[in-house]
């Protein structure tokens, strides 16, 4: 019994691991089309057909390209810093339950490797400890530009990370557990049950916390290339710079799951659809949601993601809890 | 405008306008107002609305904006000024230059060197005659100074190349016999239009 559930750990491990790292390709992909057809431009089109090589060409690239190291850097820290970055994401996905239970080959498969009663809690705890990837980076590279994105890391650590806090606590109110399978099943009611129409508040300010923990583009403070070069990244080449991006995507991932599991029913039958091809389309909508604003929505300043996560944010999900808090009660 | 507006340098002076003079809120809870007023104005799904039809025009109505280069070029004018064609005599195949110099004369950035001598039959004969383009600013002075028209710009504007064999040496420039008749008395920046004959009108001293 203890080995067979050691087996089955490694290779959900190795699946989740193989899975993630293409499709963080596939999405850089996927990204690049879809914002060449929002700006009326085809994208990839010569490697392959559609361009479908490219992310091939793209790997081969980075595998090939020299691994530098710039003089004055604090090597080890250097060094580790990409592996904090793609590690934490991955181990972050480690409390995501994907995909409902199913049955192969008559042996019951839960696509979760481990189900811990603090789901939430371990998923933000670890990916907010990705964030110390580019922080370590920027600040090891000797190089103003790195340094100044890992100074806006801080600043935007400091600015999400209570909000996305807040902002949770309201929907665990209402479940009263921490477990993402128990906030999942909280809403196996259909479409109706979904905590989004409860707490819509809170899934706005998830939402935005979620662009900002992701670095993706309306906070994209990191790697602000129209002001700071290539922030944290600059120093980095070849696969170490590869790795902060399949960190990036696989958190992208992470995120996205982690919406649709808490506000968007999660992986219970939608109507006709099943349950596992529901919680794929919901997440596959908001991975183009996330695309979607890149290619629509400004970069903003620093000073104002601070003003908008302390002044706007912060109060709006303080006040969320309390109102649910007193309806709750009442 | 009037000259004198435009003839008043100092722009330092002037009264600007900044952009939200007329609604700048002036108290707390002014500010307080236009924050609600923007944060529920719904501006940020008109920017997703903008973008999501430009995706939904590229994919379904194929408007791109794109031209894919090397296989797919634009059409261009026959007033382009590219790379220059020498004219032949359609009678004969000889080159339509009389050797007068003017291009050489007229060209700005000198990049036109021509060699000529008096021949055995007392006409001027051309020995030599380079465009160094790598000088030529395709500003077209030489076509428009021709009096044969024997050079004109051409539409060939792919100057870049790997093999010394795709740079044209005075043969390749001039239309080949063969092609004689192919030629187009019309192409080129500096050549004469194909209605030529039709545009001409009597001048008022012939009346």
């Amino acid at each position: 019994m203890e080995t067979s559930i050691i087996i089955e750990t490694v290779v959900k491990a190795i699946v989740i691991l193989a899975l993630f790292s293409a499709l963080a390709g596939f999405t850089t992909y996927i990204e690049r089309k879809i914002l060449a057809f929002m700006q009326r431009r085809l994208g990839p089109m010569n490697v392959g057909p559609y361009g479908l090589l490219q992310i091939a060409a793209d790997g081969i690239k980075l595998f090939m390209k020299e691994d530098f190291i710039p003089q004055n850097a604090i090597r080890p820290i250097f060094m580790i810093a990409p592996i904090i970055t793609a590690a934490t994401a991955f181990i972050a996905m480690s409390a995501v339950p994907f995909l409902p239970e199913f049955e192969l080959f008559g042996y019951t498969v839960r696509p979760i490797i481990a189900d811990i009663n603090v789901g939430v809690l371990f998923v933000m705890g670890v990916a907010s400890v990705g964030l110390y990837g580019p922080l370590l980076g920027g600040m090891s590279s000797a190089n103003k530009w790195s340094l100044l994105g890992g100074a806006r890391t801080a600043i935007q650590l400091l600015s999400y990370e209570v909000v996305s806090g807040l902002a949770l606590l309201a929907p665990l109110m209402l479940v009263g557990s921490l477990s993402l399978i128990d906030i999942n099943n909280y809403q196996n009611g259909g479409f109706t049950s979904w905590l989004v129409w409860s707490q819509p508040l809170a899934f706005i300010l998830f939402v935005i916390a979620g662009f900002a923990e992701t670095n993706r583009t309306p906070f994209d403070l990191l790697e602000h290339e129209a002001e700071i070069i290539a922030g944290y990244a600059t120093e980095y080449s070849g696969i170490r710079w590869g790795m902060f991006f399949i960190g990036e995507y696989a958190n992208l991932f992470t995120i996205c799951f982690l919406v649709s599991l808490i506000f968007l029913g999660g992986f219970n039958d939608l109507w006709f659809i099943p349950g596992g091809l529901a919680i794929i389309l919901k997440v596959m909508f908001l991975i183009f949601f996330f695309l979607w604003t890149r290619a629509s929505w400004p970069h903003i300043r620093p000073d104002q993601l601070m003003w908008l996560c302390w002044k706007i944010l912060m109060p709006l999900a303080v006040l969320n809890i309390l109102i649910t808090g007193f309806v709750m009660m009442f | 405008m009037s000259l004198e507006e435009f003839k008043n340098r100092n722009v330092g002076v002037q009264n600007y306008i900044t952009v939200q003079d007329d609604n700048y809120p002036k108290t707390n809870g002014e500010a307080f107002k236009q924050v609600v007023k923007r944060s529920l104005k719904g501006e940020l799904f008109n920017g997703l609305k903008i973008t999501f039809n430009m995706m939904k025009e590229a994919l379904f109505k194929n408007q791109m904006h794109t031209v894919q280069y090397p296989a797919e070029k634009l059409p261009i004018s026959p007033r382009y000024r590219a790379v220059h064609k020498l004219l032949a005599l359609l009678e004969s195949g000889e080159n339509r230059c009389i050797g007068c110099g003017l291009c050489e004369k007229i060209c700005i950035s000198n990049c036109i060197k021509m060699d000529t001598r008096i021949d055995e039959n007392s006409r001027k004969e051309v020995l030599e005659y380079t465009i160094n383009m790598g000088r030529c600013i395709f500003c077209g002075y030489c076509a428009e100074v021709c009096p044969e028209l024997a050079i004109v710009h051409g539409g060939r504007y792919e100057n870049a190349s790997e093999q010394r064999a795709h740079f044209a040496l005075k043969e390749d420039l001039l239309t080949p016999l063969d092609k004689l008749s192919l030629q187009k008395e019309y192409e080129g920046f500096g050549a004469v239009s194909i209605d030529a004959d039709e545009k001409i009108k009597k001048t008022p001293l012939l009346y």
